[in-house]
């Protein structure tokens, strides 16, 4: 069985690496949750990515009940055939819609499926889902077919922490909390998303995200998402690293920080407190 | 195999079931950990913990089963004894909960400190084989100075210089997940959340299919679609918040709170006090004095159906709630206990959220008046509280 150890274009720590290989081979459902912008939903595509397998994703709203994976029955076309008379509304499973679920139980070569953001659901969505994670397998009412898969497909699933998850659903999964990278790994996912990066420029650019980071009372603290925006900027003005650091006392707002601070009230607040810095150095 | 570990997983709260257990025991038997100590770590990890608020815990209870295993990490041993201070820090870290730790700098008990810090030690003394050493250190002058200084136990801080020494799970890095002790904009978020209610109101936008199946079979099947309105978060909040004198130890927390409650509720107001509500309330902080509503107005505006929560520390002179003229920024008419009263009457839902930790709410009297007017619906601003809160509102 192959292992997932990464990609080129993405860095896996190695207790990340630990959880999705246990998911994997017991073939249970891995649940990943972490600080927005850290990876949870890149993850699935670069495990589909590294195993060579085909991602299906099934994106959740407030509004998504746990059937609409499953299948849809289209009740409403079938009354409005019915009225124009064709001849298809008699076999009901021409109105039968396969959902996210299905189709990944129904894939040939097992295939990841990604579950993503399961907290913006009914706080039930999960308990509806129980059985169907378990055992793989469900019932179709309408046409009293069964439906089970093939091969057990890698299910990985991220939550916000929104909602709190029942346990029952918790006790069939794997957990990893994708914690926010340090320094160095820091250092590594850029260097894999924007290879050959000055390294004066990235240890720069790095030193300044942190201190960004440490500043108490930011309302939306920069994430790895965010970071990497702000050095494509960084990148795309042709930034040296002197113009970089060359942030003194009168300028403390990072240059480009529009990618990085999204909040009007935090960009308030690094303004106040370059008014105060200024203030402090005469 | 991990039966020792599993139970002492309970004995420390973490929710671990039956079925994890034997999912990690499956594990194992694939042959996943591939006898690493930290590849089991991080394995045990993902099978047992499912929260992160318990990963904590987690690494606290490891370290303390899988005590001997540190020999296997090489080069553990002898860097640990060249920081001998560090090490006694993370004792009393790790044997203090931070509670504990919040009544000894509230108490000042130094005494206090230094015994349970003994009494931990001594017990660890048969389990633990490097304890007598450390015992020995212990005693002498460097703990003593942390004792005196809580600031010097405090969570968090120069722990990075030395980190190759330490194992993973000793670095406790999830510690701010850990229940009360960090709470984030985002958590407050969450919390507030509980009290989300839907309702269906507004225009009809949104297809009603089992009403139109309905119908339609009404119709004898002529088609008859039915719409309904959308759901929306009906929920109204009042917010009165305390502001200026003892309060501003707590500014930080109570605007996090604010700018949360802020977002996620539709109808929401604000409104400033101090110490107690008396006749009149204010929206801007720094216009005080100009910018005055009567609270006679605010309760009229807003009905018995907007939920009530007030923050503050009520930490304050008695006189200022029970006595007419007890305010200590103006005369007063009557007294700040008139104007719970007319408050708790006119909102049945309330919540009191006090920023002070709740093992301290004991050694102030107007804590204790200010929860008995509020019928015992006085919670702390921890996110348990705030959960607790919630909860009582929904009712």
């Amino acid at each position: 069985m192959s292992r997932f150890q990464g990609t080129d274009s993405y860095v896996a720590t190695e207790d990340l690496r630990v959880a999705v290989n246990a998911a994997i081979t017991l073939e249970r459902p891995l649940l990943i949750k972490g600080e927005p912008g850290t990876g949870k939903t890149v993850l699935a595509r670069e495990v589909a990515n590294a195993l060579g397998r085909d991602l299906i994703e099934w994106h959740i709203k407030s509004t998504t009940k746990a059937q609409q994976g499953l299948y849809e029955y289209d009740a409403v076309s079938r009354l409005r055939d019915s009225q124009l008379g064709e001849s298809k509304v008699h076999d009901i499973s021409n109105y039968i819609k396969r959902g996210k679920l299905w189709e990944a139980f129904e894939a040939p070569k097992p295939p990841v499926l990604l579950i993503d953001e399961i907290d913006k659901a009914d706080i039930e969505f999960p308990n509806d889902l129980l059985l169907e994670l378990d055992r793989m397998e469900f019932h179709v009412y309408e046409t009293g077919q069964s439906v089970s898969a093939k091969v057990r497909p890698a299910v990985i699933i991220t939550s916000n922490n929104e909602k709190e998850l029942p346990d029952a659903f918790l006790r069939r999964c794997f957990f990893h909390y994708i914690r926010f990278p340090d320094p160095d790994t820091m250092a590594a996912i850029v260097e894999v998303h924007y290879p050959g990066i000055k390294k004066t420029l990235l240890s720069e650019a790095l030193s300044m995200f942190f201190e960004v980071r440490e500043v108490p009372g930011l309302k939306k603290k920069p994430s790895t998402s965010e970071l990497l925006d702000w050095i494509k900027l960084l990148l795309a003005e042709d930034m040296t690293p002197g113009q970089l650091k060359e942030r003194d006392a009168k300028n403390i707002l990072p240059p480009l920080h529009g990618a990085l601070l999204k909040n009007e009230q935090d960009v308030h607040m690094f303004e106040r407190l370059a008014f105060l810095s200024r203030r402090d150095g005469r | 195999m991990f039966v020792p570990f599993f139970l002492e997983l309970r004995k420390a709260k973490v929710p671990v079931s039956l079925m994890e257990y034997l999912t990690l025991l499956e594990v194992m038997a694939k042959g996943l950990a591939e006898y690493d100590v930290e590849k089991f770590y991080y394995l045990s990890r993902a099978t047992l913990v499912k929260d992160e608020r318990n990963i904590d815990k987690f690494d606290r209870v490891f370290g303390q089963v899988f005590k001997g295993l540190e020999g296997n990490l090489d080069g553990v041993e002898s860097s640990a004894a060249l920081i001998p201070e560090e090490w006694l820090k993370k004792l009393a870290e790790r044997h203090l909960t931070p509670e504990e730790m919040a009544q000894i700098q509230s108490l000042g008990g130094f005494e206090k400190l230094m015994e349970t810090l003994k009494k931990r030690l001594e017990e660890q003394k048969e389990r633990h084989q490097g304890g007598s050493k450390w015992i020995g250190t212990a005693g002498t002058s460097p703990f003593g100075a942390y004792g005196y200084n809580p600031e010097g136990i405090r969570i968090g801080q120069d722990r990075s210089r030395h980190r190759r020494a330490v194992k993973v799970w000793d670095k406790r890095e999830f510690k701010n997940y850990d229940d009360s002790v960090e709470i984030g904009t985002r958590t407050i978020k969450v919390a507030l959340r509980r009290l989300r209610r839907f309702a269906r109101e507004g225009a009809a936008t949104e297809l009603d299919l089992p009403g139109t199946i309905r119908a339609t079979a009404h119709q004898g099947g002529l088609l008859d679609l039915k719409m309904r309105p959308e759901r929306h978060n009906k929920v109204k909040v009042l917010l009165l918040l305390d502001v200026g004198g003892s309060m501003d130890d707590h500014v930080r927390l109570v605007e996090e709170l604010f700018s949360a409650a802020r977002g996620e509720f539709k109808h929401f107001e604000h409104f400033y006090f101090h110490n107690c509500p008396y006749e009149a309330l204010w929206k801007d902080n720094r216009r005080r004095e100009g910018d005055i509503v009567p609270t006679h107005q605010v309760l009229r505006t807003f009905g018995p159906d907007w939920k009530l929560v007030m923050v503050g520390d009520a930490s304050m002179s008695p006189y200022e709630i029970a006595y007419a003229g007890g305010a200590v920024e103006h005369w007063n008419e009557e007294a700040g206990s008139v104007w719970m009263h007319r408050l708790a009457d006119a909102y049945p839902s309330l919540a009191w959220i006090n920023p002070v930790p709740k093992s301290s709410w004991s050694y102030t009297s107007s804590i204790g008046m200010i929860e008995r007017l509020t019928e015992g619906r006085m919670f702390p601003l921890t996110l348990e509280g705030l959960d607790l809160a919630m909860q009582n509102l929904n009712r």
